[in-house]
């Protein structure tokens, strides 16, 4: 295991290590694939912009934008992330032993991100592919705008969940404070609790929770789908 | 829908820091300023403008303490403690610090060392006046800002700390924070208001008075008028939530307390930390990290539309 001491090196030194790490593992160029990165003190945009199969470990709490724009590495946070964690992700694997700040996972394409403690606003505003699992709470706003991908909440959901919602899934086990704008319950079918049993299961929250427990919302499809009844007050 | 999008950018993009600390262990009492000023310097990227800083201590000593700040030190404090005895008929203990001056007075002749002050010396403007608070407050980078007024070698019982990156009045001393509008009481705000003209109209008119035209300001009388009517600090401040309308993250002191609040959409970044020995608030955990225990604290963002408050 590499080991990497933030506090003595610096922000730009981890980084563009690991930066350079692309295509040199499939090319076998390096055999560095597992790394963990010490005192990271809340910096911000810690291991932002990888793009390799790593594993990489932060030994502590993170600030703003921590795994931005992920692609392909598995990043373990072992604390708590500042706002932004994860944002735009198109692969790979995050994850958080502790809680998340604001819009988690925002915007994100692709990849898993999973969240053991709570997340608070926004989390995954307008994603787009992303799968989020959090094993708590999640606050206000969250997947406002959200276009595709799965949020999974074993807890409970705060105020307007899945506001102006497009095509995203959203799976809430605890309450609902309240439901955002053409965001209404869905029928549970059978290819739900599949999906359901898979996210729990590579979310790390086996036995935490069953899938029948969990309530389904999605877009009623009423605002974003152009309705000819409604041409001339276009 | 896209303006609210919008606001999310904003919030993370930094616009001012802000740092508390409300110790409880009497013990870190003598290190309030060192960890103050730590906290606040981790902030300077957070707005690099000017910085302010308030500090709580001596409650129990009987003496009063007006904080001044002068654009002319030099002409302005000389032989102000005389001056200012003369018209008051008491004993006046000034030390200068800088632009600053801290005078004290009897407690019970803070007021009239006020009203003495503003025929004596007009170019004077009062920071901060009661019993134990003194606030030191300057353009400039935090560390500069903290090491000009000797922060760090301050103590006392509970403090607040903030950079500014301006948004809503220019850069000046005045519009530096904290600002204290009552008696031993002070506001720093992350954010901005957008209902402050209408709000300031309706303080004046039941009496307030405002030194300038900066929308913190505003939320500082709305509080000390509220408390003046016989609110509760947390009372106070939870009117805030109805009456204010903006981004705010506010963090308040009064003589015996220390409070938080934030908007209910909270945009503006919050980590708070309790321990045995201390609350302590931070824009960012950054600002956290260097406290006595913050590895076994209980971390915690406060949540929106929620009022948190220490007494002692």
């Amino acid at each position: 295991m590499q080991s990497f001491d933030l506090g003595a090196e610096g922000l730009r030194a981890l980084n563009s290590t690991l930066h350079a790490l692309r295509g040199q593992i499939d090319s076998q160029q390096t055999n560095m694939t597992e790394w963990e990165v010490v005192n990271p003190r809340g910096a911000h945009a810690i291991a932002a912009g990888v793009d390799a199969p790593v594993d990489i470990t932060v030994r502590g709490s993170t600030g703003y934008y921590c795994a931005g724009m992920n692609k392909q590495a598995t990043i373990r946070i072992k604390g708590s992330a500042g706002p932004g964690v994860a944002e735009n992700m198109m692969s790979g694997t995050v994850i958080i032993d502790g809680d998340a700040s604001q819009y988690a996972g925002a915007t994100g394409n692709g990849g898993l991100l999973v969240i053991k403690g709570n997340a608070s606003s926004r989390c995954g505003i307008s994603m787009k592919g992303i799968d989020i699992v959090v094993h708590g709470n999640i606050g206000h706003m969250s997947a406002f705008m959200a276009q595709s991908g799965n949020l999974v909440v074993l807890g409970d959901a705060g105020e307007a969940l899945g506001d102006s919602l497009y095509e995203a899934r959203l799976f809430v086990r605890g309450s609902v404070t309240s439901l955002g704008a053409d965001c209404i319950e869905k029928e549970m079918r059978p290819e739900h609790l599949a999906l359901l049993a898979d996210l729990l299961a590579r979310g790390e929250a086996m036995g935490k929770a069953q899938p029948e427990e969990f309530r389904r919302y999605g877009s009623a499809r009423k605002l974003y789908t152009f309705n000819i009844d409604n041409a001339s007050s276009y | 829908m896209l303006l609210a999008l919008g606001k999310v950018e904003r919030g993370g993009l930094g616009m001012c820091g802000i740092v508390g600390l409300f110790l409880k262990d009497a013990g870190l009492e003598p290190r309030l300023g060192a960890m103050l000023t730590d906290m606040l310097v981790t902030m300077s990227d957070r707005g690099p403008d000017s910085a302010g800083i308030a500090i709580y201590s001596g409650a129990q000593d009987g003496i009063g303490k007006l904080t001044v700040q002068s654009a002319r030190p030099q002409a302005d404090f000389k032989d102000l403690d005389a001056d200012l005895k003369g018209a008051i008929g008491h004993l006046v203990l000034m030390r200068v610090k800088s632009t600053h001056a801290v005078l004290e007075v009897p407690l019970d002749q803070v007021e009239a060392a006020r009203s003495a002050l503003a025929h004596l010396r007009p170019g004077v403007k009062v920071m901060s006046a009661g019993d134990s608070i003194e606030i030191f407050k300057e353009v400039g980078l935090p560390r500069d800002v903290a090491a000009r007024f000797g922060v760090a070698k301050m103590g006392g019982t509970h403090g607040i700390g903030h950079t500014r990156m301006a948004t809503e009045s220019a850069v000046t001393t005045m519009g530096a924070h904290p600002f204290s509008t009552g008696a031993d009481q002070c506001l720093v705000h992350n954010g901005s208001l957008s209902n402050h003209n209408g709000v300031r109209r309706e303080l004046k008119r039941q009496g307030m008075t405002f030194e300038t035209e900066n929308d913190t300001e505003v939320a500082a009388a709305f509080i000390s008028h509220k408390l003046q009517q016989g609110d509760t600090l947390g009372e106070a401040m939870a009117a805030t939530l109805s009456d204010l309308d903006g981004f705010f993250t506010f963090v308040v002191g009064t003589k015996n307390g220390f409070g938080v609040v934030r908007d209910p959409i909270a945009c503006k970044p919050a980590v708070m930390a309790e321990t045995d020995g201390y609350v302590a608030f931070g824009s960012e955990y950054r600002a956290l990290v260097n406290l006595p225990g913050i590895e076994n604290a209980r971390v915690w963002e406060p949540e929106p539309a929620t009022v948190y408050f220490w007494e002692r």
